[in-house]
């Protein structure tokens, strides 16, 4: 019955994903003898930056980005935060008696927990661009390419071609070749001006600073060719990637159709950054608003991660995308927000270097601003909506007609309608509407957030019931 | 803009956009006014049931010719005939059932009893412990997230002007008529029809009207693609689940169960504890649906008063100022109310008799 599927659990906090920011702001909370809980989708702690590898691999050398996530881990298990994993959270409700009914989904029984606050820490998802071919089979995204390599320690199979923008291309090619693998050549958006006019952001944290130039060194040293200001237009193949054609672009990334360039190879690796992923803040009710220079959408927060509604806090790349060093400490500070809000005491900031990094994660993410060109590398069959089949003539036919908002978008051609939630063509649909329309970002808006957060096994939801308990309220009128 | 318009409809719903295309073709110079997007508030939201076994009595007539419509907008609403079933689990609920569906009969609607057995053999998916039931053959469903694509396109096509994104802040008098503001935004017109469903209690106060207007907050589900589960709509005798499969093998799950919010609070929210129950009620009358994955749940604001009949007529004794709303089965009968509205409105005599919403309106009996 109902009454059995609520938990009676109360939490003071419940940490909403554990990543470098997630994990760090529930041990910092329970320090401070606060009842914290950390949820994750993952096996254990870490995000997607300090995913663990898997636990069938005994031997291999540890590189510093898992040296830094096992850190966390160990701090972690010492710490005594209660944890759950492999747990989604599929919903996020205001309680009546002012705190938050969260909704869960995982191998425990606990379906629901209520908590005084939720810290949303649910990091980036990827930004690719679809263009002809994307869908074959042999297409990975950059940061899910860096899932496979970090949790299983496998390249993408046969010649790799490394697409996109921003630094991911570079750490992504240095690891596909480190694992083993063979990458064919590089293409970038970003010019070297672009990364010139990066630097002096960069030189703000020469140890960050020194990594990069040793993926692209190492690449240098290899002869990968790296072709700069260019950008994948098609990707070809019968029945799985058989090569890719790359295009010149100009200053906005249109591309330049007769600078081609076609390269064979079995695998491509590509993107365009990190969006903030922002469905469950946005469930929330929290108010949010679009810059592009945090990635795009975020929740309005004050300094410490406070968002509009009460009780509910962001930080990491899902409060805008500033990258791993931020991370940390934004997760730092979430948890001293909650502390003083709960328990009126100031734990004292840590605050050390973080406008510096903060300029380093910016500076990283500007590289990765969608241009207005992009646009035209998108053919008119070229599905936007996987989920549902949607192409951009869909698209731009729903908008010829009359469609002004991401809404009116969504309903008119059931253009994120699936089971991925829009996740994927959200940002597509958006530069398309707002090409066609001069409206704002803003103006577009996003598609109203309803719950659930993930698809939800209905079982899951609903338990067993007898029918006689069903609390069947009053008829409808005759 | 200097244009004064003859009437600004307050609303891009059904309603609102429908008596807006009578209108203009009455020859009326008219605006649509809409808040957010054309068709996106409960027009666009709700679960498209179109069943005459969930429409009351003395809106049967208004509800046939509503189906009617529909029929004929046809594909580019995404209509269905389905025939579709009502259910009773337990002797009170067959009770209620009889009762129910002998008046419907009487008031015009295709109605039929039918012996579970028969059921089961058209719906093999469907629970075993079904007591009693009705069919009508009838009964189908269109796309709900349709609306606001159909209705954009006949606006379009008529040159009916439209504003979206045009939320009413005021509503002044006006040498003209009335002078309609969104903040510094205005527009002028003579005349002004309410059609704003669960926002229409708001914009009536502008002008000075109490009504005594009420919006619930219906919760609707759909699932992932399933295989195939049933093939006609489905009710509860209380009235408390809906269910359909669309083609594309999605499940919309709806039966009026409660979310939380207010129209002034902008879209409402779901309510877990209603949810919940909902689902199960879903799992309890098609099991295998256990094993589906649930994709997205929302809720739409359905407005009522409290004899639960419309209010489509005058406001507040004015010539200049007119009401529709609150039209129970409002979906299924909103395309033919409007119209009506429209014709009252042109100073035609309507087809079928409107509902004064200066009658005295006492709440209506719950059976």
């Amino acid at each position: 019955m109902v009454s059995s599927l609520i938990g009676c659990n109360m939490y003071d906090v419940v940490v909403i994903g554990a990543g470098p920011a997630g994990a760090n702001a529930a041990i910092d909370a329970h320090d401070h003898g606060l009842r914290v809980l950390l949820i994750d989708e993952g096996r254990d702690a870490g995000g997607q930056v300090w995913r663990p590898k898997s636990g069938s691999i005994l031997k291999a050398s540890v590189t510093s980005i898992e040296r830094k996530g096992n850190q966390l881990r160990e701090h972690l298990q010492k710490s005594e935060v209660k944890r759950k994993f492999e747990t989604r959270v599929w919903h996020i409700e205001k309680s009546d008696n002012g705190g938050w009914i969260v909704g869960l989904s995982g191998p425990d029984d606990e379906k629901q927990v209520t908590s005084r606050t939720v810290i949303i820490a649910t990091g980036a998802q990827e930004r690719i661009i679809p263009v002809n071919g994307w869908t074959l089979p042999g297409v990975l995204g950059l940061a899910g390419s860096t899932a496979l390599m970090k949790e299983n320690l496998l390249p993408p199979h046969g010649r790799s071609i490394v697409a996109g923008t921003g630094p991911l291309v570079f750490y992504v090619a240095s690891e596909i070749q480190r694992l083993g693998g063979n990458v064919t050549a590089i293409s970038t958006l970003n010019s070297k001006l672009d990364w010139c006019k990066a630097l002096p952001s960069m030189i703000l944290k020469p140890r960050l600073l020194f990594q990069g130039l040793c993926w692209v060194l190492s690449l240098y040293l290899k002869r990968i060719p790296i072709f700069w200001r260019t950008g994948i237009i098609t990707i070809e193949g019968e029945n799985a990637v058989e090569g890719v054609t790359i295009t010149k672009v100009d200053k906005d990334w249109a591309p330049k159709k007769d600078h081609q360039r076609y390269i064979p190879c079995e695998s491509v690796c590509y993107g365009q950054g990190l969006l903030p992923e922002i469905s469950a803040s946005r469930l929330t009710g929290a108010d949010h608003y679009y810059d592009e220079k945090l990635g795009g959408w975020v929740p309005t927060i004050d300094d410490l991660g406070r968002t509009s509604e009460k009780g509910i806090y962001a930080c990491g790349d899902n409060a805008g995308i500033l990258g791993v060093t931020v991370a940390p400490i934004s997760g730092k500070r979430a948890a001293q927000a909650v502390i003083e809000d709960l328990k009126g005491e100031n734990p004292g900031a840590g605050q050390s270097n973080l406008k510096m990094m903060q300029k380093f994660g910016r500076a990283m993410t500007v590289l990765n601003i969608p241009r207005s060109g992009l646009i035209k590398f998108i053919d008119d069959e070229t599905e936007i909506c996987r989920c549902e089949g949607i192409t951009k003539r869909d698209i731009d036919h729903e908008i010829a007609h009359g469609a002004q908002s991401h809404n009116a978008v969504k309903s008119g051609t059931r253009c994120g309608m699936g089971p991925c939630g829009g996740r994927f063509c959200m940002d597509t649909v958006a530069m398309l509407t707002a090409h066609h329309t001069s409206k704002t970002r803003e103006e577009i808006g996003l598609p109203t957030a309803r719950p659930p957060l993930r698809p939800v096994i209905l079982d899951t939801l609903s338990g067993d019931l007898d029918y006689d308990d069903l609390p069947i309220p009053g008829v409808s009128p005759l | 803009m200097n244009v004064i318009f003859d009437i600004a409809v307050i609303g891009g719903g059904i309603m609102g956009c429908g008596a807006a295309l009578r209108l203009s073709e009455g020859g009326m110079n008219t605006v649509v006014l809409e808040q957010g997007d054309i068709g996106q508030g409960a027009s666009g939201v709700n679960a498209g049931t179109l069943s005459m076994q969930i429409k009351r009595v003395k809106l049967m007539p208004y509800a046939i010719k509503g189906h009617e419509m529909w029929e004929k907008m046809g594909d580019q609403v995404g209509f269905h005939r389905t025939g579709g079933y009502t259910l009773a689990f337990n002797d009170k609920e067959a009770d209620l059932l009889h009762e129910r569906m002998s008046m419907k009969k009487e008031a015009g609607a295709n109605i039929e009893f039918v012996s579970p057995d028969k059921i089961i053999s058209s719906e093999p998916h469907l629970s075993k412990k079904i007591v009693a039931a009705s069919y009508c053959p009838d009964d189908g469903y269109a796309n709900s997230s349709l609306t606001g694509q159909y209705y954009r396109n006949r606006l379009r096509e008529l040159d009916v002007s439209y504003i979206e994104k045009f939320g009413v802040t005021d509503i002044l008098e006006h040498e003209e008529g009335w002078k309609i503001c969104s903040g510094a935004r205005t527009v002028v017109a003579k005349r002004i029809l309410l059609a704003a469903g669960g926002w229409c209690k708001k914009l009536a106060a502008m002008i000075g009207a109490d009504l005594p207007i009420r919006a619930r907050i219906n919760t609707v589900t759909v699932t992932e693609r399933a295989p195939q589960l049933l093939s006609s709509i489905l009710g509860h005798a209380t009235g408390l689940l809906t269910m359909k499969q669309k083609e594309n093998g999605t499940i919309l799950i709806g039966g009026g169960w409660q979310g939380k919010g207010t129209p002034e609070q902008g879209r409402g929210q779901i309510d877990i504890k209603n949810l919940i129950p909902n689902l199960q009620l879903a799992k309890f009358v098609i099991p295998a649906l256990a094993n589906i994955r649930v994709i997205r749940s929302w809720t739409g604001f359905e407005a009522n008063v409290p004899d639960f009949y419309p209010l489509a007529g005058k406001l507040a004794n004015r010539d200049n100022a007119f009401i529709l709303g609150c039209v129970r089965g409002g979906y299924t009968i909103g395309p033919y109310i409007s119209k009506l509205m429209g014709d009252f409105i042109l100073g035609r005599e309507t087809e079928m008799p409107l509902f004064d919403p200066s009658r005295d309106i006492i709440e209506g009996r719950l059976i």
